[in-house]
């Protein structure tokens, strides 16, 4: 029987790898990837919490899985804006190593 | 039609002057007749209002908040306020005349005449007023007027100076002046006279009060008639045109401070305290102006010292409770000091604008008519008698013998200092060898300047005589006074004119030196030190908190402060997206940590 403890157990590791490859990769479109992981680690413990949560009547709560639906798609369109501006990035450098870009620092 | 008239003697002047300044500043001819007319509309008004009994000013309300603070527009209208009404008006028309010769070609006279109007107009209000506010509103008018007239030449810097002297001196007297006002109306809740004197006696339950009150009162009286320690305006002030000082520094304007006491005697006489310093400050201030005298060159000063003096007798009589010798004093004087001061004029203007007595001496037989004149108005001011000095004179001092003894010695050596200065200066101008060409060359002025002089003589010798005088006044001296006192009066008299005759006949200069009594016991001197070392400190406070407050704390501290904290803000801005990813996941491990484990 699988409990909310091994999918709460299954996101947090998903979490855990999307961070590790935020901090530790240095190309960008690899922390890209590793964001969307992280986010669709948050996915699976909505809908999990959303499985699991059974009213009354006998049916799971929706309202979770509604709002999954609502961060896949926002997530789909920060996607587009991010590779767009990936590519920009890429046009004016030549580059999507993270250490080649700090322009901003002081 | 009665009770118009009043109206109709205040606000003649008033629409000249604004007819002046508004019409007729280019034609300085209709200016000045403009001007003479109404100051001949407000006499002949006056003098129908002194012939006829019984006038009711109309009256209207001005501001009135829910009964607390009531403020009329009325008259008072009693034998003391009509006599100052045909004083003020009678000794105006006739200065107004001798204008016309003085300032025949001077560039502003349409201005002078319009401010000379003007202060008809706030001198008349000062003496119909019939409570505080309006008193107070006319009080501050004629220390403007007096302000523009002193600075008449205001292109000569010490005519300029004079004025601003004159001004702020003044207002530090009236400041004090308003308190007083200010104090009565808390206590009695009215500012009208006839209202408060009624409600004074409910106040003696407390005295510090009430002395307070009235020494604050006094105050204005002290700055506007020049007593010590305010007096330094008034010699400066002969800065301005003679006329000026003849009408508002010696006639009237400096009289309104003893008027406007004696007006309000029921709040000064309420406390023995503030009668008696009034009195003191009086004798001070003719003991002192008197020994000034003495030792000036000026001719006019010397006239501004003894119009001190004679202001001091008046105080010393109104601080000895008594009013009617005040009045008396104020009446003749108003008289003979006018006559004084447009004789010097006269001299002055014939010898084209030469004030030293030093450089005058034999005029007697150039300007005779002046001579006579001027020599009545100084017997007149030395009480000489039969001239009118010498009864109001003689009246204040026999108050002072039978009530205050000390002040009564001073009094009579004031006298005698009177008596000395002013036959010293009659010796040294008329008589002698003429020591400039000025003084040699000169003649005779015009009869609108002689007309006016005469006019005054007459007005200066009958002035005293019971039977003139009681038509205007309720005479103080006629209740068998002992033969003492103007005795010994006459003897002052006498011994100073003697001592002046006997030093100064054939001189040519000055025998006698005191350099205190030459620098006015360096009362300018003090007062330059005094506002000079105030002014510093002040300057050094603000000085130190405008640099260290202002400038470095508020101004460079909050720079400097913003400056900083960018600077360590700065420090964050590592620029490596791994590192901001990190600061976000501990941030994110705090939040859960707080949120979760330790709520």
């Amino acid at each position: 029987m699988i409990t909310l403890g091994d999918y709460l157990i299954v996101s947090g590791i998903l979490f855990a790898i999307g961070f590790a490859g935020v901090m530790l990769r240095r190309n960008l479109i690899i922390i890209l990837m590793s964001l969307e992981l992280m986010l669709n680690a948050a996915n699976l413990s909505l809908v999990a919490f959303s499985r699991f949560r059974v009213g009354p009547t006998g049916l799971p709560d929706y309202n979770a899985q509604v709002f999954v639906f609502f961060i896949i798609t926002v997530a789909a369109a920060e996607v587009a804006v991010g590779l767009a501006v990936l590519v920009a990035l890429y046009r004016a450098r030549k580059t999507t190593d993270v250490n080649d870009i700090s322009n901003l620092r002081f | 039609m009665n009770s118009i008239l009043p109206w109709v003697v205040l606000l003649a002047p008033l629409v000249s002057a604004a007819v002046i300044t508004l019409f007729t500043q280019r034609w300085k001819a209709v200016s000045s007749f403009i001007s003479i007319a109404a100051v001949l509309v407000s006499f002949a008004c006056s003098c129908l209002i002194f012939t006829q009994s019984g006038i009711a000013a109309a009256e209207f309300a001005w501001i009135d908040i829910g009964g607390a603070f009531k403020v009329p527009l009325g008259f008072t209208l009693d034998q003391l306020s009509m006599t100052m009404l045909v004083l003020v008006s009678g000794v105006g028309t006739t200065i107004h005349i001798y204008s016309l010769g003085y300032m025949r070609d001077d560039e502003g006279k349409s201005r002078y005449f319009a401010a000379l109007s003007l202060f008809m107009f706030a001198m008349l209000g000062i003496v119909l007023a019939n409570n505080f506010v309006m008193l107070f509103i006319f009080w501050e008018l004629v220390g403007f007027t007096s302000y523009v007239l002193i600075g008449h030449w205001f292109y000569r810097d010490a005519a300029a100076d004079a004025g601003n002297k004159a001004f702020i001196t003044t207002r530090i007297g009236d400041f004090g002046f308003m308190i007083g006002i200010l104090m009565v109306w808390m206590a009695t809740g009215s500012v009208v006279f006839a209202e408060i004197a009624p409600r004074m006696p409910s106040l003696a339950s407390h005295p510090a009060f009430v002395t307070i009150a009235a020494l604050l009162i006094f105050c204005g009286a002290v700055g506007k008639s020049a007593q010590f320690p305010l007096h330094v305006w008034l010699p400066d002030a002969m800065e301005g045109p003679t006329p000026i000082s003849a009408l508002i520094h010696a006639a009237t304007m400096v009289a309104a401070g003893v008027y406007m006491l004696v007006r309000v005697a029921f709040v000064i006489q309420a406390s023995q305290t503030a009668l008696l310093v009034v009195a003191l400050i009086g004798t001070i201030t003719a003991v002192m102006a008197a020994l000034i005298a003495t030792q000036q060159n000026d001719i006019k000063r010397i006239l501004a010292y003894s119009t001190l003096s004679q202001l001091g007798y008046m105080m010393m009589a109104v601080g000895l409770a008594s009013n009617d010798a005040a009045m008396f004093h104020l009446f003749t004087h108003a008289f003979f000091k006018a006559l004084l001061f447009l004789g010097a004029g006269s001299i002055i203007v014939m010898l084209h604008h030469e004030q030293n007595i030093w450089k005058m001496g034999g005029l007697s037989r150039k300007l005779p008519v002046t001579f006579v004149t001027f020599t009545v108005g100084a017997l007149a001011l030395i009480g000489c008698p039969p001239f009118s000095g010498f009864f109001s004179k003689d009246a204040i001092l026999a108050l002072a013998y039978e009530r205050n003894l000390p002040i009564f010695i001073v009094g009579l050596f004031t006298a005698f200092l009177t008596a000395f200065y002013v036959v010293r200066l009659l010796v040294i101008v008329f008589f002698g060898d003429t020591r400039s060409e000025g003084a040699r060359q000169s003649k005779e002025s015009p009869l609108v300047m002689t007309g006016p002089l005469i006019v005054l003589a007459i007005l200066a010798t009958l002035g005293g005589f019971g039977f003139f005088a009681r038509n205007f006044l309720a005479l103080p001296m006629e209740k068998g006074v002992d033969l003492f006192v103007p005795a010994l009066a006459f003897g002052a008299l006498i011994v100073g004119s003697g001592l002046a005759i006997a030093i100064y006949r054939n001189r040519t200069n000055e025998p006698i030196d005191v350099e205190v009594l030459r620098h006015k016991f360096y009362f300018d001197e003090f007062y330059a030190w005094l506002i000079n070392w105030t002014q510093e400190l002040l300057a050094r406070v603000a000085a130190f908190f405008d640099r260290w407050v202002i400038d470095t704390a508020a101004v460079e501290g909050s720079s400097r402060g913003t400056w900083g904290i960018g600077a360590l803000l700065r420090l964050v801005q590592v620029g490596n997206l791994q590192a901001y990813v990190f600061l976000f996941g501990l941030g994110v491990v705090a939040v859960i940590y707080f949120a979760v484990f330790r709520s």
